[in-house]
């Protein structure tokens, strides 16, 4: 009750007309940011933080200024999925699962089920998280301490495992894929020994790592690109976007239909959340790979499943939400965004740790509060754009995909001001062009990108913790478990297959 | 209305500052030196650390102050102990708007791997703005109270006592060889990206010690999770005055670590001066001055050649000490 009470005020607070105005033009900010291949929310709060002075100076109070960035974080989340769908292009990295279903949904001509979808999703994961952000924060806590090394490892590797255990896709090609991404993914410096490793030719640049946006923006936005182009020769290339007030409310109430992509993102994301070092990016991939695993036809995910757009979107929202929640109560951002916020936090004169909680509750309840106000507005002002944003679709490919192809380009300079990463975003936008010829899945590799730099760490510590005994992924309590179910995931296919064989040859005899 | 007229000022002033940046076409005047285009603001070490924290309050005090005719833009380059930002620095394609945030692998790095080419007496001296202080912690459940008992449980476990830390043969890495060799412990130590990391996991109970800066521990300290037993400091600090230095308790070795701005090689003499203005600037600040005493921070603000003859004594010492450890040959 006491929760309920302060919310309330919080709520309340957050209704104030400054704090109002702020959480608008953070939402419209963060909504244009996300949208923008390249940019993403870090960019948006990082550009915008000394603003927060002024603001600051105006209201006389750290919540002001903080609802301002938090609204351009949740923002950024909505917008991001935009350009997933309507170009292809992921608007920022946590988007990138969007594309995977809600492009194909937009060729076959209904971006407008797919933004609908995206933005209810994350309306929805949103406010699952902000339940859980409201009622449980501080326990919640000392969950994510729970998660040392080796905890951390078991879940990636239970990542992993979703994607290899997928009924579908062929299992030696998406073995091969992860190993791809794997191997990009530990080009740059090791970080135990502090040795370079992979900096082909002796290029500085290398020893950066190759960075995970680049690789999304190459593959899904040069390599889409390349793709569309290819398979829509002789066609009529335009994509049928007629938008009315109806196909929208209709869309509105299909919705429920993604019901249990919803949910698992809006959970999944959450908790990946929570968990310093992961953050929205993972957050989101993990959600879809479990929901492509749990659904009844998994075959139909990347051609176009609500489902597929749902999981990704509700997750992104969720684990910005959760992202919080360790930035808040241990004073460590769990993602590049909440580090920005953090640094503001401790400008403003605020220490974000065990105590925030019951030391600045006139800090931390209008914040939660805003939370939701922030997530309501995000919602509506998405889908009073979608008409927009599909005035983009009616485009024609032959225009559409210069202006693709601009934005890939301008979007990873943008990101780190740095022409080899522009040269190494087409060349993987080529590459992974001629694996998709071969039928390689591309999805895994961007997955391992994204997981790879948790993993390889969380492997070798725990190794260096256990003097090299494997077991110490078995043997400890909440490791144990998720190490089990990850290999038994792993296992699956090859259950399957001597399974198949089996009925087979009975049918064979018979 | 007058915060509403340095409102206006001041939100215009943003604006023209986002249009210039983006133009590029401004010229530096004819006198000394002004910042073109964004100054990029590198950070050896990840985020959420005490350098990171640090960093993103300079860039702050700085934004806030309007100490700068354009932005400061955060950059973390934390791998390889700093290798990755060493090397981004030297390779800088215009050192005149590259600084850097370093701190003690900035001796110990090139050190260790002079297979990067790094001399890091080629690095501009902006200024040193603290230099951070160690306390070795531990977690309350441990029930231990003093270095003495921690000695001894620690003698007990043997290798099954877990420290962790930034970075391989690092400041803490160092600190960790010195309690082994001095006391006849055989802690293990297990290397993580960040001081942030650290504190997490020390708090979680997932290792069982840690020679967190202040500012790493402050939340959980405060928070009653862990407890400081030694500093590694000559006299004791402020914030914490019933913990004793190492010193009193017999041994003989203190540790600092610097907080310093540096400008990448080659930077011109005119922007040196500039940025030396700058951080004389943010260290002489409120904000800054009230972090340096919230934190336990130590040091006075030193630049130039004060600066880097304190980087050839640093240097040298680490040298014997890294020698010593056998981590250098």
């Amino acid at each position: 009750m006491e929760i309920i009470a302060a919310l309330m005020d919080g709520v309340w607070q957050a209704l104030q007309p400054t704090n109002l105005l702020l959480a608008f033009i953070g939402v419209v900010v963060g909504l244009f940011v996300g949208a923008m291949p390249g940019l993403g929310s870090v960019n948006g709060v990082a550009i915008l933080l000394p603003f927060t002075f002024v603001i600051q100076e105006m209201t006389g109070s750290a919540t002001s200024p903080m609802i301002f960035l938090a609204a351009i974080y949740y923002g950024a989340m909505y917008g991001g999925a935009i350009s997933s769908i309507t170009l292809g292009i992921p608007g920022a990295s946590p988007a990138v699962a969007t594309t995977f279903d809600g492009r194909p949904l937009a060729l076959k001509g209904q971006a407008d089920k797919a933004l609908v979808t995206a933005a209810l999703a994350s309306f929805a994961g949103a406010t699952v998280a902000n339940v859980f952000f409201t009622a449980f924060a501080p326990p919640l806590a000392s969950v994510a301490l729970k998660f040392g090394n080796p905890e951390i490892f078991a879940l990636m590797l239970m990542a992993f495992a979703t994607f290899v255990g997928l009924g579908g896709d062929d299992i030696p090609k998406t073995i091969f894929s992860i190993c791809f991404g794997l191997v990009l993914a530990a080009v740059g410096f090791d970080e135990i020994t502090g040795a370079p490793r992979l900096a082909f030719f002796d290029i500085v640049e290398f020893q950066h790592g190759i960075r995970f946006l680049v690789l999304a923006i190459g593959v899904y936005g040069i390599g889409e690109m390349i793709w569309t182009i290819n398979s829509s020769r002789y066609k009529q290339t335009h994509t049928e976007a007629n938008i009315t007030f109806a196909t929208v409310t209709a869309a509105i109430r299909e919705f429920p239909k993604a019901w249990k992509g919803t949910s698992i993102g809006s959970g999944l994301g959450f908790f990946v959340g929570i968990l310093p070092a992961a953050g929205a990016t993972p957050g989101s991939l993990m959600a879809y790979g479990v929901t492509k695993m749990v659904s009844k036809n998994p075959e139909k995910f990347g051609q176009g499943d609500v489902d597929g757009v749902a999981a990704p979107e509700a997750a992104n929202n969720s684990a910005s939400t959760g992202a919080m929640l360790p930035m808040m109560t241990l004073g460590i951002p769990g993602s590049p965004t909440t580090a920005v916020l953090l640094a503001g936090m401790v400008i403003w004169g605020l220490q974000p740790g065990p105590l925030l909680f019951s030391n600045q509750p006139d800090f931390v309840w209008p914040l939660i509060g805003s939370f939701y106000v922030s997530n309501f507005i995000a919602v509506i002002v998405n889908l009073a754009f979608i008409p927009i944003f599909l005035w983009m679709l009616r485009m024609p490919f032959t225009i559409l995909a210069p202006l693709i192809f601009v934005l890939s380009v301008v979007g990873t300079y943008a990101a780190y001001q740095n022409m080899f990463d522009v040269w190494l975003m087409l060349l993987f936008g080529f590459g992974f062009y001629f694996l998709r010829i071969l039928d390689y899945p591309v999805a895994p590799a961007v997955l391992a990108i994204v997981l790879g730099p948790i993993a390889e760490p969380t492997l070798r510590q725990s190794l260096l913790l256990s003097d090299g005994d494997w077991s110490i992924f078995f043997t400890r309590p909440i490791a144990g478990p998720i190490t089990v179910v990850a290999i038994i995931l792993i296992l699956l296919p090859v259950f399957k297959l001597i399974r198949d064989r089996l009925r087979s040859r009975s049918k064979e005899a018979t | 209305m007058t915060k509403f007229t340095s409102f206006v000022a001041k939100t215009a002033g943003i604006a023209a500052l986002a249009v210039g940046a983006f133009s590029g076409a401004a010229m530096a005047d004819g006198h000394g030196f002004k910042p073109i285009k964004p100054i990029e603001f590198v950070i050896m070490a990840g985020k959420g650390g005490g350098a990171d924290k640090m960093a993103r309050l300079m860039q702050s005090i700085v934004e806030k102050e309007g100490l700068s005719a354009r932005p400061l833009v955060p950059n973390n380059k934390p791998g390889g102990s700093g290798a990755e930002a060493l090397v981004a620095m030297k390779s800088a394609s215009d050192p005149d708007h590259t600084i850097m945030v370093t701190l003690n692998s900035f001796f110990t790095t090139p050190l260790r791997q002079p297979g990067l080419g790094v001399d890091i007496m080629t690095f501009a001296p902006v200024g040193r703005m603290a230099e951070d202080t160690f306390l070795l912690w531990v977690h309350k459940n441990e029930g231990i109270n003093s270095f003495e008992e921690f000695v001894a449980e620690a003698k007990k476990r043997g290798s099954g006592w877990v420290m962790g830390g930034t970075g391989k043969a690092s400041e803490d890495n160092i600190i960790t060889d010195y309690l082994n060799d001095s006391y006849g412990l055989e802690i293990k130590y297990i290397p993580y990206k960040g001081g942030g990391a650290v504190a997490k996991d020390l708090a979680g109970e997932q290792i069982d010690s840690s020679v967190n800066n202040p500012s790493e521990a402050l939340g959980f300290y405060e928070s009653g999770d862990v407890i400081p037993l030694v500093a590694f400091t000559d006299e004791r600090l402020p914030m914490f005055p019933d913990v004793p230095t190492l010193k009193e308790l017999g041994g003989d070795f203190s540790y600092f670590m610097q907080r310093s701005v540096v400008g990448a090689p080659g930077m011109s003499d005119a922007a040196l001066a500039y940025y030396t203005d700058m951080f004389t600037k943010v260290y002489n600040s409120a904000d800054w001055q009230k972090y340096k005493s919230d934190k336990s921070l130590m040091g006075d603000f030193m630049a130039g050649g004060d600066l880097t003859s304190y980087w050839q004594t640093q240097r040298d010492r680490h040298e014997t000490i890294l020698r010593a450890s056998g981590a250098i040959k």
